[in-house]
Protein backbone atom coordinates (compact mmCIF):
# COMPACT_ATOMS: atom_id res chain seq x y z
CA UNK A 1 0.00 0.00 0.00
CA UNK A 2 1.32 3.45 -0.92
CA UNK A 3 2.06 5.87 1.92
CA UNK A 4 -0.57 8.36 0.74
CA UNK A 5 -3.20 5.59 0.57
CA UNK A 6 -2.24 4.42 4.04
CA UNK A 7 -2.51 7.94 5.49
CA UNK A 8 -5.86 8.45 3.72
CA UNK A 9 -7.22 5.15 5.09
CA UNK A 10 -6.04 5.97 8.60
CA UNK A 11 -7.59 9.45 8.34
CA UNK A 12 -10.99 8.12 7.23
CA UNK A 13 -10.96 5.38 9.85
CA UNK A 14 -9.98 7.99 12.44
CA UNK A 15 -12.95 10.22 11.54
CA UNK A 16 -15.33 7.23 11.61
CA UNK A 17 -13.93 6.18 14.98
CA UNK A 18 -14.26 9.71 16.36
CA UNK A 19 -17.90 9.89 15.21
CA UNK A 20 -18.52 6.47 16.74
CA UNK A 21 -17.10 7.60 20.08
CA UNK A 22 -18.94 10.93 20.05
CA UNK A 23 -22.25 9.19 19.26
CA UNK A 24 -21.83 6.31 21.73
CA UNK A 25 -20.78 8.64 24.57
CA UNK A 26 -23.79 10.87 23.88
CA UNK A 27 -21.72 13.91 22.86
CA UNK A 28 -23.79 13.81 19.69
CA UNK A 29 -27.38 12.97 20.58
CA UNK A 30 -29.31 10.19 18.85
CA UNK A 31 -31.73 12.62 17.23
CA UNK A 32 -28.86 14.36 15.47
CA UNK A 33 -26.78 11.42 14.29
CA UNK A 34 -26.51 7.66 14.57
CA UNK A 35 -23.20 6.01 15.32
CA UNK A 36 -21.52 4.86 12.06
CA UNK A 37 -21.85 1.14 12.93
CA UNK A 38 -25.62 1.59 13.23
CA UNK A 39 -25.73 3.39 9.86
CA UNK A 40 -23.93 0.44 8.27
CA UNK A 41 -26.27 -2.06 9.93
CA UNK A 42 -29.36 -0.10 8.87
CA UNK A 43 -28.03 0.12 5.35
CA UNK A 44 -27.49 -3.63 5.29
CA UNK A 45 -31.04 -4.20 6.56
CA UNK A 46 -32.46 -1.73 4.06
CA UNK A 47 -30.70 -3.37 1.14
CA UNK A 48 -31.61 -6.89 2.37
CA UNK A 49 -35.28 -6.05 2.81
CA UNK A 50 -35.40 -4.26 -0.54
CA UNK A 51 -37.69 -1.62 0.97
CA UNK A 52 -35.95 1.22 -0.83
CA UNK A 53 -34.62 -0.64 -3.85
CA UNK A 54 -37.05 1.18 -6.12
CA UNK A 55 -35.87 4.58 -4.93
CA UNK A 56 -32.21 3.57 -5.11
CA UNK A 57 -32.62 2.16 -8.61
CA UNK A 58 -34.50 5.25 -9.81
CA UNK A 59 -31.77 7.60 -8.59
CA UNK A 60 -28.84 5.56 -9.86
CA UNK A 61 -30.51 4.88 -13.22
CA UNK A 62 -31.32 8.57 -13.74
CA UNK A 63 -27.79 9.57 -12.69
CA UNK A 64 -26.38 7.00 -15.12
CA UNK A 65 -28.57 8.34 -17.97
CA UNK A 66 -27.53 11.91 -17.20
CA UNK A 67 -23.88 10.85 -17.02
CA UNK A 68 -23.97 9.02 -20.36
CA UNK A 69 -25.75 11.98 -21.99
CA UNK A 70 -23.20 14.38 -20.50
CA UNK A 71 -20.26 12.24 -21.64
CA UNK A 72 -21.52 11.72 -25.18
CA UNK A 73 -22.88 15.25 -25.56
CA UNK A 74 -19.92 16.84 -23.82
CA UNK A 75 -17.25 15.04 -25.84
CA UNK A 76 -19.10 15.63 -29.13
CA UNK A 77 -19.62 19.32 -28.29
CA UNK A 78 -15.95 19.71 -27.37
CA UNK A 79 -14.86 18.22 -30.71
CA UNK A 80 -17.20 20.60 -32.58
CA UNK A 81 -16.07 23.60 -30.51
CA UNK A 82 -12.42 22.68 -31.10
CA UNK A 83 -13.05 22.91 -34.84
CA UNK A 84 -15.18 26.09 -34.72
CA UNK A 85 -12.91 28.73 -33.25
CA UNK A 86 -15.41 31.59 -33.37
CA UNK A 87 -18.05 29.57 -31.53
CA UNK A 88 -15.49 28.51 -28.97
CA UNK A 89 -14.26 32.06 -28.43
CA UNK A 90 -17.89 33.07 -27.91
CA UNK A 91 -18.68 30.31 -25.41
CA UNK A 92 -15.40 30.04 -23.50
CA UNK A 93 -16.14 32.92 -21.06
CA UNK A 94 -19.58 31.44 -20.44
CA UNK A 95 -18.06 28.07 -19.56
CA UNK A 96 -15.70 29.80 -17.14
CA UNK A 97 -18.63 31.44 -15.36
CA UNK A 98 -21.01 28.49 -15.69
CA UNK A 99 -20.62 27.01 -12.24
CA UNK A 100 -21.34 30.39 -10.68
CA UNK A 101 -24.90 30.00 -11.97
CA UNK A 102 -27.24 28.31 -9.47
CA UNK A 103 -28.59 25.74 -11.93
CA UNK A 104 -31.13 24.46 -9.39
CA UNK A 105 -32.91 27.80 -9.64
CA UNK A 106 -34.11 26.66 -13.06
CA UNK A 107 -35.59 23.44 -11.71
CA UNK A 108 -39.14 24.84 -11.20
CA UNK A 109 -39.04 26.09 -14.78
CA UNK A 110 -38.01 22.65 -16.01
CA UNK A 111 -40.86 21.07 -14.04
CA UNK A 112 -43.31 23.45 -15.71
CA UNK A 113 -41.93 22.47 -19.11
CA UNK A 114 -41.35 18.73 -18.59
CA UNK A 115 -43.67 17.87 -15.69
CA UNK A 116 -42.87 16.07 -12.45
CA UNK A 117 -41.38 12.96 -14.06
CA UNK A 118 -37.72 11.99 -14.38
CA UNK A 119 -36.95 14.25 -17.36
CA UNK A 120 -36.36 17.53 -15.46
CA UNK A 121 -34.14 15.72 -12.94
CA UNK A 122 -32.07 14.11 -15.68
CA UNK A 123 -31.86 17.43 -17.49
CA UNK A 124 -30.75 19.16 -14.28
CA UNK A 125 -27.99 16.58 -13.73
CA UNK A 126 -27.00 16.74 -17.39
CA UNK A 127 -26.73 20.54 -17.21
CA UNK A 128 -24.43 20.25 -14.22
CA UNK A 129 -22.24 17.49 -15.64
CA UNK A 130 -21.91 18.37 -19.31
CA UNK A 131 -19.84 21.53 -18.94
CA UNK A 132 -17.20 19.73 -16.86
CA UNK A 133 -16.87 17.21 -19.70
CA UNK A 134 -16.73 19.92 -22.39
CA UNK A 135 -14.13 22.03 -20.57
CA UNK A 136 -11.85 19.10 -19.73
CA UNK A 137 -12.15 17.52 -23.18
CA UNK A 138 -11.31 20.85 -24.83
CA UNK A 139 -8.33 21.13 -22.52
CA UNK A 140 -7.17 17.70 -23.70
CA UNK A 141 -7.81 18.44 -27.37
CA UNK A 142 -5.71 21.61 -27.10
CA UNK A 143 -2.81 19.43 -25.95
CA UNK A 144 -2.90 16.93 -28.81
CA UNK A 145 0.59 17.19 -30.35
CA UNK A 146 0.49 18.87 -33.76
CA UNK A 147 2.61 16.09 -35.18
CA UNK A 148 -0.22 13.62 -34.51
CA UNK A 149 -2.63 15.82 -36.46
CA UNK A 150 -0.10 15.95 -39.32
CA UNK A 151 0.17 12.16 -39.14
CA UNK A 152 -3.61 11.95 -39.46
CA UNK A 153 -3.49 14.16 -42.55
CA UNK A 154 -0.71 12.08 -44.08
CA UNK A 155 -2.89 9.03 -43.50
CA UNK A 156 -5.64 10.92 -45.35
CA UNK A 157 -8.05 10.74 -42.44
CA UNK A 158 -11.16 12.90 -42.42
CA UNK A 159 -12.13 15.17 -39.49
CA UNK A 160 -14.39 12.58 -37.84
CA UNK A 161 -11.89 9.75 -38.14
CA UNK A 162 -9.12 12.04 -36.88
CA UNK A 163 -11.24 13.01 -33.88
CA UNK A 164 -12.21 9.41 -33.10
CA UNK A 165 -8.90 7.66 -33.70
CA UNK A 166 -6.30 10.30 -32.88
CA UNK A 167 -7.57 13.32 -30.98
CA UNK A 168 -9.85 11.69 -28.42
CA UNK A 169 -7.47 8.82 -27.54
CA UNK A 170 -4.69 11.38 -27.18
CA UNK A 171 -6.91 13.54 -24.98
CA UNK A 172 -8.28 10.55 -23.02
CA UNK A 173 -6.66 11.41 -19.65
CA UNK A 174 -8.35 14.83 -19.75
CA UNK A 175 -11.67 13.32 -20.85
CA UNK A 176 -11.31 10.98 -17.88
CA UNK A 177 -10.89 13.93 -15.50
CA UNK A 178 -14.08 15.38 -16.97
CA UNK A 179 -15.83 12.03 -16.52
CA UNK A 180 -14.83 11.86 -12.85
CA UNK A 181 -16.27 15.31 -12.24
CA UNK A 182 -19.35 14.42 -14.27
CA UNK A 183 -20.06 11.42 -12.02
CA UNK A 184 -20.17 13.69 -8.99
CA UNK A 185 -22.21 16.37 -10.79
CA UNK A 186 -24.69 13.83 -12.16
CA UNK A 187 -25.33 12.44 -8.67
CA UNK A 188 -25.59 15.93 -7.17
CA UNK A 189 -27.99 16.97 -9.93
CA UNK A 190 -30.32 14.00 -9.56
CA UNK A 191 -30.33 13.85 -5.76
CA UNK A 192 -30.58 17.63 -5.44
CA UNK A 193 -33.55 17.73 -7.81
CA UNK A 194 -35.24 14.84 -6.00
CA UNK A 195 -34.61 16.65 -2.75
CA UNK A 196 -36.34 19.82 -3.95
CA UNK A 197 -39.37 18.37 -5.68
CA UNK A 198 -39.95 14.77 -6.65
CA UNK A 199 -42.16 11.77 -6.05
CA UNK A 200 -39.39 9.24 -5.52
CA UNK A 201 -35.69 8.51 -5.51
CA UNK A 202 -33.00 8.60 -2.86
CA UNK A 203 -33.07 12.40 -2.61
CA UNK A 204 -36.80 12.34 -1.98
CA UNK A 205 -36.42 9.54 0.61
CA UNK A 206 -33.64 11.44 2.41
CA UNK A 207 -35.75 14.60 2.42
CA UNK A 208 -38.80 12.67 3.67
CA UNK A 209 -36.77 10.92 6.37
CA UNK A 210 -35.21 14.23 7.43
CA UNK A 211 -38.57 15.94 7.93
CA UNK A 212 -39.78 12.92 9.92
CA UNK A 213 -36.65 12.54 12.10
CA UNK A 214 -36.16 9.10 10.57
CA UNK A 215 -32.39 8.79 11.05
CA UNK A 216 -32.51 5.04 10.44
CA UNK A 217 -33.38 5.79 6.79
CA UNK A 218 -31.65 9.11 6.22
CA UNK A 219 -28.10 8.22 7.29
CA UNK A 220 -27.88 4.82 5.57
CA UNK A 221 -29.02 6.49 2.34
CA UNK A 222 -26.39 9.21 2.71
CA UNK A 223 -23.84 6.48 3.36
CA UNK A 224 -24.95 4.65 0.23
CA UNK A 225 -24.64 7.80 -1.89
CA UNK A 226 -21.15 8.32 -0.52
CA UNK A 227 -20.21 4.71 -1.22
CA UNK A 228 -21.53 4.82 -4.81
CA UNK A 229 -19.86 8.14 -5.57
CA UNK A 230 -16.53 7.11 -4.08
CA UNK A 231 -16.73 3.64 -5.66
CA UNK A 232 -17.37 4.95 -9.19
CA UNK A 233 -14.73 7.62 -8.76
CA UNK A 234 -12.18 5.08 -7.55
CA UNK A 235 -12.92 2.80 -10.51
CA UNK A 236 -12.44 5.72 -12.90
CA UNK A 237 -9.28 6.80 -11.08
CA UNK A 238 -7.93 3.26 -11.40
CA UNK A 239 -8.68 3.29 -15.13
CA UNK A 240 -7.11 6.74 -15.45
CA UNK A 241 -4.00 5.51 -13.64
CA UNK A 242 -3.66 2.62 -16.09
CA UNK A 243 -4.05 5.04 -19.00
CA UNK A 244 -1.37 7.30 -17.60
CA UNK A 245 0.99 4.40 -16.85
CA UNK A 246 0.74 3.21 -20.46
CA UNK A 247 1.75 6.70 -21.52
CA UNK A 248 4.66 6.75 -19.10
CA UNK A 249 3.01 9.43 -16.98
CA UNK A 250 1.81 7.31 -14.09
CA UNK B 1 17.17 4.90 -67.18
CA UNK B 2 15.98 7.15 -64.36
CA UNK B 3 12.50 8.64 -64.36
CA UNK B 4 11.28 11.67 -62.52
CA UNK B 5 9.20 10.83 -59.48
CA UNK B 6 8.66 14.24 -57.92
CA UNK B 7 8.96 17.50 -59.83
CA UNK B 8 8.93 21.04 -58.50
CA UNK B 9 8.77 23.94 -60.97
CA UNK B 10 9.24 27.43 -59.59
CA UNK B 11 7.72 26.28 -56.29
CA UNK B 12 7.45 29.14 -53.86
CA UNK B 13 5.97 29.49 -50.40
CA UNK B 14 5.03 32.81 -48.86
CA UNK B 15 3.38 32.81 -45.44
CA UNK B 16 0.98 35.69 -44.98
CA UNK B 17 0.40 36.68 -41.36
CA UNK B 18 -3.20 37.12 -40.13
CA UNK B 19 -4.51 40.46 -41.35
CA UNK B 20 -2.58 40.11 -44.59
CA UNK B 21 -0.19 42.98 -43.81
CA UNK B 22 3.09 41.13 -43.23
CA UNK B 23 4.37 38.15 -45.12
CA UNK B 24 7.35 35.81 -44.82
CA UNK B 25 8.96 34.56 -47.99
CA UNK B 26 9.95 31.10 -46.76
CA UNK B 27 10.90 29.20 -49.87
CA UNK B 28 11.84 29.43 -53.51
CA UNK B 29 11.29 29.84 -56.30
CA UNK B 30 12.74 26.37 -56.51
CA UNK B 31 13.12 23.75 -59.25
CA UNK B 32 13.85 20.16 -58.30
CA UNK B 33 13.44 16.68 -59.75
CA UNK B 34 13.60 13.58 -57.58
CA UNK B 35 14.45 10.45 -59.54
CA UNK B 36 12.46 7.32 -58.97
CA UNK B 37 14.13 5.09 -56.38
CA UNK B 38 16.87 7.53 -55.41
CA UNK B 39 17.88 8.65 -51.94
CA UNK B 40 17.85 12.45 -51.93
CA UNK B 41 18.88 14.50 -48.93
CA UNK B 42 18.47 18.22 -48.33
CA UNK B 43 20.74 20.24 -46.08
CA UNK B 44 20.54 23.91 -45.31
CA UNK B 45 20.84 26.48 -42.55
CA UNK B 46 18.22 26.65 -39.81
CA UNK B 47 14.99 28.26 -40.93
CA UNK B 48 15.82 28.04 -44.64
CA UNK B 49 12.54 26.30 -45.46
CA UNK B 50 13.63 22.64 -45.53
CA UNK B 51 10.53 21.46 -43.67
CA UNK B 52 8.36 23.78 -45.77
CA UNK B 53 9.75 22.08 -48.86
CA UNK B 54 8.90 18.68 -47.41
CA UNK B 55 5.38 19.82 -46.53
CA UNK B 56 4.84 21.00 -50.10
CA UNK B 57 5.87 17.60 -51.45
CA UNK B 58 3.77 15.79 -48.82
CA UNK B 59 0.72 17.85 -49.70
CA UNK B 60 0.53 19.19 -46.15
CA UNK B 61 0.95 22.70 -47.51
CA UNK B 62 0.13 24.41 -50.82
CA UNK B 63 2.72 26.28 -52.88
CA UNK B 64 2.02 30.01 -53.16
CA UNK B 65 3.17 29.79 -56.78
CA UNK B 66 4.73 27.23 -59.07
CA UNK B 67 3.87 23.55 -59.21
CA UNK B 68 4.61 20.36 -57.31
CA UNK B 69 3.96 17.02 -59.00
CA UNK B 70 4.16 13.45 -57.79
CA UNK B 71 4.19 10.75 -60.47
CA UNK B 72 3.09 13.34 -63.00
CA UNK B 73 0.06 14.53 -61.01
CA UNK B 74 -0.14 17.90 -59.28
CA UNK B 75 -0.20 17.69 -55.49
CA UNK B 76 -1.57 21.16 -54.68
CA UNK B 77 -2.23 20.56 -50.99
CA UNK B 78 -3.86 17.14 -51.38
CA UNK B 79 -2.03 14.28 -49.72
CA UNK B 80 -1.24 11.92 -52.59
CA UNK B 81 -1.63 8.18 -52.31
CA UNK B 82 1.69 6.36 -51.94
CA UNK B 83 3.45 8.97 -49.83
CA UNK B 84 4.68 8.28 -46.30
CA UNK B 85 6.08 10.87 -43.93
CA UNK B 86 8.25 10.45 -40.85
CA UNK B 87 8.52 13.54 -38.68
CA UNK B 88 11.28 14.67 -36.35
CA UNK B 89 8.95 14.76 -33.34
CA UNK B 90 7.76 11.59 -31.68
CA UNK B 91 4.57 10.76 -33.58
CA UNK B 92 3.97 7.37 -31.99
CA UNK B 93 0.49 6.87 -30.57
CA UNK B 94 1.08 6.54 -26.84
CA UNK B 95 -2.24 4.71 -26.27
CA UNK B 96 -1.43 1.90 -28.71
CA UNK B 97 1.07 -0.94 -28.43
CA UNK B 98 3.98 -1.06 -30.86
CA UNK B 99 2.12 -3.65 -32.95
CA UNK B 100 -1.06 -1.55 -33.06
CA UNK B 101 0.96 1.57 -33.87
CA UNK B 102 2.53 -0.15 -36.86
CA UNK B 103 -0.79 -1.69 -37.90
CA UNK B 104 -2.59 1.67 -37.66
CA UNK B 105 -2.31 2.58 -41.34
CA UNK B 106 -2.68 -0.89 -42.82
CA UNK B 107 -5.92 -1.44 -40.90
CA UNK B 108 -7.38 1.29 -43.09
CA UNK B 109 -6.19 -0.39 -46.30
CA UNK B 110 -8.24 -2.90 -48.23
CA UNK B 111 -6.12 -5.92 -47.40
CA UNK B 112 -6.87 -9.38 -46.09
CA UNK B 113 -6.26 -9.92 -42.39
CA UNK B 114 -3.47 -12.37 -43.23
CA UNK B 115 -1.74 -9.82 -45.48
CA UNK B 116 -2.07 -7.12 -42.81
CA UNK B 117 -0.56 -9.37 -40.18
CA UNK B 118 2.22 -10.45 -42.52
CA UNK B 119 3.11 -6.83 -43.31
CA UNK B 120 3.12 -5.82 -39.64
CA UNK B 121 5.22 -8.84 -38.64
CA UNK B 122 7.66 -8.07 -41.45
CA UNK B 123 7.94 -4.43 -40.37
CA UNK B 124 8.43 -5.45 -36.73
CA UNK B 125 11.17 -7.81 -37.79
CA UNK B 126 12.85 -5.34 -40.16
CA UNK B 127 12.98 -2.66 -37.48
CA UNK B 128 14.09 -5.09 -34.75
CA UNK B 129 10.94 -4.47 -32.75
CA UNK B 130 9.51 -8.00 -32.64
CA UNK B 131 10.26 -8.52 -28.97
CA UNK B 132 8.63 -5.16 -28.14
CA UNK B 133 5.45 -5.76 -30.14
CA UNK B 134 3.24 -5.65 -27.05
CA UNK B 135 5.05 -2.76 -25.36
CA UNK B 136 3.72 0.77 -25.28
CA UNK B 137 5.83 3.62 -26.74
CA UNK B 138 6.43 5.04 -23.25
CA UNK B 139 8.35 1.85 -22.45
CA UNK B 140 10.77 2.40 -25.35
CA UNK B 141 13.78 4.66 -25.89
CA UNK B 142 13.56 7.68 -28.20
CA UNK B 143 15.37 5.79 -30.97
CA UNK B 144 13.00 2.83 -30.72
CA UNK B 145 9.96 5.11 -30.79
CA UNK B 146 11.31 6.66 -33.98
CA UNK B 147 11.74 3.14 -35.38
CA UNK B 148 8.07 2.53 -34.60
CA UNK B 149 7.17 5.63 -36.61
CA UNK B 150 9.38 4.55 -39.50
CA UNK B 151 7.86 1.06 -39.39
CA UNK B 152 4.36 2.56 -39.36
CA UNK B 153 5.26 4.40 -42.56
CA UNK B 154 7.06 1.52 -44.24
CA UNK B 155 4.28 -0.96 -43.59
CA UNK B 156 2.09 1.05 -45.94
CA UNK B 157 4.69 0.39 -48.65
CA UNK B 158 4.83 4.00 -49.86
CA UNK B 159 6.49 4.78 -53.17
CA UNK B 160 7.84 8.04 -51.76
CA UNK B 161 9.15 8.31 -48.21
CA UNK B 162 9.64 11.80 -46.79
CA UNK B 163 11.73 12.09 -43.65
CA UNK B 164 11.91 15.36 -41.74
CA UNK B 165 15.03 15.14 -39.57
CA UNK B 166 13.92 11.77 -38.22
CA UNK B 167 17.07 11.26 -36.18
CA UNK B 168 17.38 14.83 -34.98
CA UNK B 169 16.71 13.98 -31.36
CA UNK B 170 19.02 10.96 -31.23
CA UNK B 171 22.64 10.63 -30.13
CA UNK B 172 25.40 10.28 -32.74
CA UNK B 173 25.93 6.50 -32.42
CA UNK B 174 22.21 5.77 -32.59
CA UNK B 175 21.91 8.09 -35.59
CA UNK B 176 24.63 6.21 -37.47
CA UNK B 177 22.98 2.88 -36.76
CA UNK B 178 19.53 4.20 -37.61
CA UNK B 179 21.02 5.56 -40.82
CA UNK B 180 22.26 2.08 -41.67
CA UNK B 181 18.81 0.67 -41.01
CA UNK B 182 17.28 3.35 -43.18
CA UNK B 183 19.64 2.45 -46.04
CA UNK B 184 18.71 -1.21 -45.67
CA UNK B 185 15.01 -0.38 -45.72
CA UNK B 186 15.44 1.91 -48.71
CA UNK B 187 17.16 -0.88 -50.66
CA UNK B 188 14.52 -3.34 -49.54
CA UNK B 189 11.52 -1.13 -50.39
CA UNK B 190 12.78 0.38 -53.63
CA UNK B 191 11.00 3.62 -52.68
CA UNK B 192 12.24 7.12 -53.39
CA UNK B 193 13.53 8.67 -50.19
CA UNK B 194 13.61 12.40 -49.49
CA UNK B 195 15.48 13.21 -46.29
CA UNK B 196 15.68 16.57 -44.57
CA UNK B 197 18.63 16.81 -42.22
CA UNK B 198 20.82 19.38 -40.57
CA UNK B 199 23.67 16.86 -40.20
CA UNK B 200 26.08 17.06 -43.12
CA UNK B 201 27.68 13.69 -42.34
CA UNK B 202 24.26 12.04 -42.26
CA UNK B 203 23.42 13.46 -45.68
CA UNK B 204 26.84 12.50 -47.08
CA UNK B 205 26.51 8.95 -45.80
CA UNK B 206 22.92 8.24 -46.79
CA UNK B 207 22.13 10.09 -49.99
CA UNK B 208 22.76 9.52 -53.68
CA UNK B 209 22.31 13.25 -54.21
CA UNK B 210 22.31 16.11 -51.74
CA UNK B 211 20.52 19.39 -52.32
CA UNK B 212 22.15 22.35 -50.58
CA UNK B 213 19.73 25.11 -49.68
CA UNK B 214 20.40 28.80 -49.21
CA UNK B 215 19.33 30.88 -46.21
CA UNK B 216 15.68 32.02 -46.29
CA UNK B 217 14.01 32.19 -48.74
CA UNK B 218 15.37 28.70 -49.39
CA UNK B 219 16.63 28.04 -52.89
CA UNK B 220 18.78 25.21 -54.14
CA UNK B 221 22.39 26.39 -54.36
CA UNK B 222 23.82 23.12 -55.58
CA UNK B 223 23.10 19.44 -55.92
CA UNK B 224 26.01 17.22 -54.89
CA UNK B 225 26.23 13.73 -56.39
CA UNK B 226 27.83 11.38 -53.86
CA UNK B 227 28.49 8.54 -56.28
CA UNK B 228 28.02 5.87 -53.60
CA UNK B 229 27.01 2.35 -54.53
CA UNK B 230 23.46 1.37 -53.62
CA UNK B 231 24.79 -1.31 -51.27
CA UNK B 232 26.46 0.84 -48.60
CA UNK B 233 26.52 1.34 -44.87
CA UNK B 234 28.00 3.65 -42.23
CA UNK B 235 31.53 2.35 -42.92
CA UNK B 236 31.72 4.68 -45.94
CA UNK B 237 32.65 7.39 -43.45
CA UNK B 238 36.18 5.94 -43.71
CA UNK B 239 36.22 6.61 -47.48
CA UNK B 240 38.30 9.65 -48.46
CA UNK B 241 35.45 10.83 -50.72
CA UNK B 242 33.21 11.09 -47.65
CA UNK B 243 35.39 13.85 -46.21
CA UNK B 244 35.50 15.61 -49.58
CA UNK B 245 31.69 15.53 -49.90
CA UNK B 246 31.18 16.81 -46.36
CA UNK B 247 33.77 19.56 -46.92
CA UNK B 248 32.03 20.61 -50.15
CA UNK B 249 28.68 20.77 -48.38
CA UNK B 250 30.16 22.84 -45.58
CA UNK B 251 31.78 25.27 -48.06
CA UNK B 252 28.31 26.13 -49.31
CA UNK B 253 26.63 26.05 -45.98
CA UNK B 254 29.06 28.06 -43.90
CA UNK B 255 28.25 31.30 -45.65
CA UNK B 256 24.53 30.56 -45.71
CA UNK B 257 24.51 29.65 -42.03
CA UNK B 258 26.25 32.92 -41.17
CA UNK B 259 23.67 34.75 -43.27
CA UNK B 260 20.83 33.05 -41.43
CA UNK B 261 22.44 34.13 -38.14
CA UNK B 262 22.57 37.71 -39.45
CA UNK B 263 26.38 37.75 -39.80
CA UNK B 264 28.46 38.43 -42.89
CA UNK B 265 31.03 35.83 -43.90
CA UNK B 266 34.55 37.07 -43.14
CA UNK B 267 36.88 37.39 -46.10
CA UNK B 268 39.00 34.28 -46.72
Amino acid sequence: MKRATLIRTVLILGIVLLLEILCLTGRIDKLTMQPPHKMALDLFRMLSSGSLNGAIFKTLANAAIALVLALVGGVASAVVLYRLKLLRDTLDPLFAAYYAIPVFAFYPLLIIIFGLGDAPQILMAFMLAVVAVIVNTLNGLDRVPRVLLKTARVNRMGPLETAWKIMLPSAAPYVMTGAKLAVAYALIGIIGAEFIMSRGGMGYEISFAYTNFDNATMYPLILLILAVSIGVNMALAHWEKRLMQRRGQG
Amino acid sequence: MTTSHVTLHGAEKIFVRPGGKDSVHALGPLDLELRKGEFFAVVGPSGCGKSTLLELIAGLSVASSGSVEFEGRPIAGKIPDGVGVVFQEDASFSWLTVRDNIAFGVRRMKLSEAERKARVDRALDLMGLSSFADSYPAQLSGGMRQRVCIARTLVMEPRLILLDEPFGALDQQTRLLMGEELLRLWRHSGATVFLITHALDEAAMLADRIGVMSARPGRLLDIVETGWQRDRDSRIVEDTRFGAITARLWRFLREESLKSMGKAAPAA
